[in-house]
């Protein structure tokens, strides 16, 4: 019981994270094309796998589960990242929408190496 | 602010409770992403598509289904599979959570 109050706690963080950066995107990028769930995407997918291997030494197993799975999970986005395929899809720009796809998944898994790699390096 | 976070907290729990039940060791396959992706990505397109109002899209888009939906936990899973089945559960993700969004928007 307290393991989900403290997922849940964690991820209303990354929530908050995940729309201050959206609101902060939209100071400077006025494009259609969805930046803020891009960055925050790829920032989630270092972190993930990096904290997955880092955090184990420095804390307890539920601090750990709430930072993973609460905090990066809810930071990170997969309704999203859909949603805003189909919107560019249905705006008649399907070349975004597919180069949005194309940069989401072979970055997201970049950064994913990269987070694994660092995380396993330190 | 207030909604982001009441809706993240809740979705976040929800996520939690699902990936407990479903993604057990006996399944070859993370089905609690899945499902959770497949399901926040529909009622999202859902969300949109009904036209709602700001309130509602901070409570239940941005805190509630961006929570509940996770892209990190997707592609940290795709990384632990082989080739083959990596490939299928990124498509199957894909086109079902893509499917689900446009049907509904």
């Amino acid at each position: 019981m307290l393991l989900y109050i403290l997922v849940g706690l964690a991820g209303m963080i990354g929530a908050l994270l995940r729309y201050t950066l959206s609101v902060t995107t939209a100071f400077w990028w006025e494009g259609n094309f969805p930046l803020a769930t891009l960055l925050t995407n790829y920032i989630g997918c270092f972190l993930l796998p990096f904290l997955t291997l880092q955090l184990p030494d420095r804390m307890t197993v539920s601090m750990q589960k709430a930072i993973t799975t609460g905090l990066i999970g809810s930071f990170t986005t997969f309704s999203a990242f859909s949603v805003d395929t189909i919107v560019l899809l249905e705006t008649g720009e399907a070349m975004a929408a597919f180069g949005y796809v194309l940069l989401s998944i072979a970055g997201g898994l970049f950064f994913i190496h990269l987070g694994y790699k660092r995380g396993r390096a330190l | 602010m207030m909604f982001v976070a009441i809706g993240g907290f809740f979705g976040a729990i929800a996520r939690f409770w699902v990936s407990n039940q479903l993604n057990k060791k006996t399944f070859p396959f993370p089905f609690g992403t899945l499902l959770v992706n497949v399901l926040g990505a529909f009622l999202l397109g859902l969300l949109i598509g009904s036209g709602a109002g700001e309130d509602s899209r901070l409570l239940f888009g941005t805190g509630f289904l961006g929570a509940f939906t996770t892209f990190s936990t997707w592609l940290f899973e795709v990384k632990e599979m082989d080739m083959k089945k990596a490939f299928f559960y990124i498509a199957i993700t894909m086109a079902a959570g893509f499917f689900g969004s446009w049907i509904v928007m």
